[in-house]
């Protein structure tokens, strides 16, 4: 009996393959038992797929970025604004406070794991008015988009990740309100708990990923050279 | 033996059963009639383009009706010639070859071919399809507006398409709506993909093993995960572009550049880069369009085989080669862009590589067909359609991928004949072979024989009558993209060639019709199909025509055969169903 697939681990043993021994060809009984309904585990697995999309669209902007760095001439890179420092450590915090969470739902302490989840939130929020702070920064010393490549992609890359972290907001606003909402429930039927601690946990991975993100696209724009 | 599984009731309201359907079957053929729209417009393009070819100097005031601004006076100008260049292109590749073989059959398919009562995700699944619609609406838009549609071809080429209006018609809002369109495709094919991927890998039926599943699967299965990874690069090329367009930065734009004595602000950026970005989606694009024809072919050939499909692993083994080297091989794309000879032996290597793979699924198609009773019915002959046109249309891909040769034909006509007979004719075939066969499932009735076969006759003489003179015009130097070609004498003797393709081209256009007529006639007043009229093996066969609301009912099927088990010795029919009870163990 093997599990539904909800690691990349699975996906890897389904690639090599896992036969069991003794069956040398397909026409024998056996083959995959799954649960009647949605796995849990789908979650989990669009997300992983649906990160590797949005991987790959950054992947497609880091390589514009660093053949336009590589023309050379125009390029004149920019100090970072102070303010980056402040969202980057908030970023990181939201992923802590929603780490935290997590610990509590398994925990079944759902209250508490609902009010971990709501500063998760708030802290995705503030960190979007940061960042549109430090375009107020760059603005103020009158650098702006078509200011040259490094502000171009500056503005470029940071909105394009507000974005991602916008839908993150949204999403994970969404299932705090449900959460808070069917607390009751919740904390009476175990298959429900499960239910939504799997989709916190798909939000959670969109979540680190967002904020690794960030990490990385901070060091392309400014500590890169 | 079967399982319970809770069922969820079908939807009772109107709107919510046929229009804002979560049901994948309704999807799947919401993505089938707009996939028909679109190849509609896209043929008249065509044909338009032809007229303009065959006879340079004519008039056609009745023509000019559709598009009484761009033909004013009932001329095609080369401007309006180059708009519906790109249009045909973008149309036919988003929304035809990427739409109806992914899109409808395998949202219509996959989920009963793996034994599921619905996709994983309904509601995304449903969201695909109308921010796939939105996208069309979008890209049809870029005719009425004031310009009208683009110029710069399906590929929009920096800085043509990066400089605005000011290069030419339709390079103002007509292009800016192009791009939006194709950012909403993009993440239209996200959240396709995404069902697609899931779906298989999780909401497999008992029984149903990754080794158990029909080729028509792991060709979607692959597709998806190709169009996963390649959309967002294309994402990101188009947000770039638009900046460059509206934001005044210079991502595309070079320094220097003068349009019409105009020096542009622009500074520093590379047109270059614009390629990259674009093939690194455009040569996966390619196989997404193909990949699905290919596993339809499979399919069909072993039903009317009437024999398991030669090399079952080594068919799923070439599908994942041919999508793993698809992103390696963009390159081949810009031989004459002037990049590094070594760059360019890499990628001509890694192109003639794709050789390998498509001639092991070529002679698996082959063996198949070797020494089997072959029954000659109309998905079948679309489908042999479908090995032929794949060979021809390869055979020219190994001419081009090597640079020596691709520096003299590159954009010539010799291109055009290839990329159409390879990701156009092919992947059309297979769309046909796969709707001829699955039709009697869809609608539970059959498509007249008849008609059937002379579409695809017609179809398919009609198709080399078109391209087989492409290639002789692009040996002969005829540049692609050329509204008039007046001024070259050395073009001249191959006027009578255009006359010809046009000829063809008009003929086959309407044979077409006849496959429009088969296909809404036979929804009403078609020979009703049994559940079964192919005796076929796969998981589709065994439930009702047309399948019910949540496909198997309250039971849950439960595999016990592989997919292509034909004419096994000592079983009762040729054929055996995925379902039907296990063969006893031999002690």
């Amino acid at each position: 009996m093997a599990k539904p697939i909800s690691s990349l681990k699975d996906i890897e043993t389904i690639a090599v393959g896992s036969r069991p021994p003794g069956r040398p060809d397909d026409s024998g009984r056996g083959g995959r038992e799954r649960p009647p309904s949605l796995p849990e585990g789908s979650y989990r697995l669009a997300m992983l797929f649906a990160l590797a999309s949005i991987g790959m669209l950054f992947l497609g902007f880091t390589s514009a970025y660093l053949v336009r760095q590589g023309l050379g001439g125009d390029w004149q890179p920019l100090d970072p604004p102070a303010i980056l420092w402040a969202n980057t450590l908030l970023l990181l915090m939201s992923s802590a406070t929603l780490h935290r969470s997590r610990a509590f739902l398994r925990r079944e302490a759902i209250r508490e794991a609902l009010w971990w989840l709501s500063m998760t939130v708030a802290l995705g929020l503030l960190f979007l008015a940061g960042q549109y702070g430090a375009w107020r920064q760059l603005a103020a010393r009158g650098i702006y988009l078509d200011t040259n490549p490094h502000s171009s992609f500056f503005y470029l890359l940071t909105a394009a990740h507000g974005v991602h972290i916008l839908g993150g907001i949204l999403g994970l606003g969404y299932i705090t309100l449900r959460g808070w909402r069917r607390r009751l429930i919740l904390m009476g039927t175990p298959d429900r708990l499960k239910h939504y601690d799997a989709l916190v946990g798909a939000a959670a991975l969109y979540w680190h990923f967002m904020d690794g993100l960030w990490v990385y696209l901070f060091i392309l724009l400014f500590l890169w050279r | 033996m079967t399982q319970a599984v809770a069922t969820h009731a079908a939807p009772k309201s109107f709107i919510r059963r046929y229009i804002f359907s979560t049901d994948h079957k309704v999807i799947g053929l919401q993505y089938l009639f707009l996939a028909m729209v679109a190849v509609a417009i896209g043929i008249v393009l065509s044909l338009y383009m032809r007229l303009r070819l065959a006879w340079p100097t004519e008039r056609w005031p009745l023509l000019a009706k559709l598009f009484p601004n761009a033909m004013a006076g009932g001329t095609i100008s080369p401007e309006f010639y180059l708009s519906l260049v790109t249009m045909h292109g973008t149309i036919m590749i988003f929304f035809v070859l990427t739409t109806a073989p992914l899109g409808g059959f395998g949202n219509y398919f996959l989920p009963i071919q793996v034994g599921a009562h619905d996709m994983a995700f309904p509601v995304l699944n449903m969201l695909s399809f109308w921010v796939t619609l939105a996208g069309f609406l979008v890209l049809m838009a870029a005719f009425f507006v004031s310009g009208g549609a683009p110029i710069s071809g399906w590929t929009a080429y920096a800085p043509l398409s990066a400089v605005g209006e000011i290069a030419g018609p339709g390079l103002g809002m007509g292009q800016n709506l192009w791009i939006l369109s194709i950012a909403l495709f993009c993440i239209a094919s996200l959240l396709g993909a995404l069902n697609f991927i899931t779906t298989t890998l999780n909401l497999r039926t008992k029984g149903m093993s990754m080794t158990r599943l029909p080729l028509t699967v792991w060709a979607w299965f692959t597709t998806a995960v190709l169009a996963l990874l390649a959309f967002p690069v294309l994402l990101a090329g188009g947000i770039l572009l638009l900046l460059d367009r509206v934001g005044g930065t210079s991502f595309f734009v070079p320094g220097g550049l003068i349009v019409s004595d105009k020096i542009l602000p622009h500074k520093g950026g590379s047109p270059l880069l614009w390629q990259h970005l674009f093939w690194f989606f455009g040569h996966p694009e390619v196989y997404i369009a193909i990949l699905p024809g290919m596993g339809i072919t499979s399919h069909v050939l072993s039903t009317f085989a009437r024999k398991p499909i030669f090399g079952y692993r080594a068919m799923v083994a070439a599908i994942f080669a041919i999508g793993l080297l698809g992103f390696l091989v963009w390159g081949h794309h810009m031989f004459v862009s002037g990049m590094s000879p070594y760059s360019a032996i890499a990628f001509s290597l890694l192109t003639l590589s794709i050789g390998v793979p498509s001639a092991i699924k070529t002679f698996n198609w082959l063996a198949t067909l070797y020494k089997a009773q072959i029954r000659f019915t109309v998905p079948m002959l679309f489908a042999l359609g479908f090995v032929s046109i794949f060979v021809t249309g390869g055979l020219s891909g190994i001419i081009l991928g090597q640079t020596s040769l691709d520096i003299p034909m590159h954009d010539t006509y010799f291109v055009v004949a290839h990329f159409h007979l390879i990701m156009g004719v092919a992947a059309i075939f297979g769309i046909f072979a796969g709707t001829y066969y699955w039709f009697p499932k869809m609608f539970g009735r059959m498509m007249n024989e008849t008609l059937g076969k002379l579409h695809f006759w017609l179809t398919f003489i009609g198709i080399y009558a078109i391209f087989i003179p492409m290639h002789v015009m692009g040996i002969a130097g005829h540049p692609r993209r050329y509204a008039e070609t007046a001024g070259f004498d050395f073009l001249a003797p191959l006027q009578p060639l255009h006359v010809f393709i046009t000829i063809a081209a008009l003929i086959t256009a309407g044979a077409q019709l006849l496959f429009f007529f088969n296909f809404f006639w036979s929804i009403w007043k078609g020979k009703k199909a049994e559940v079964n009229p192919w005796r076929a093996t796969t998981l589709e066969w065994t439930i009702p025509s047309p399948p019910p609301h949540d496909n198997f009912g309250p039971q849950t099927p439960v595999v016990h055969h592989g997919p292509y088990e034909y004419s096994v010795p000592g079983a009762a029919e040729d054929y055996i169903l995925q379902t039907a009870p296990p063969a006893p163990t031999k002690a």
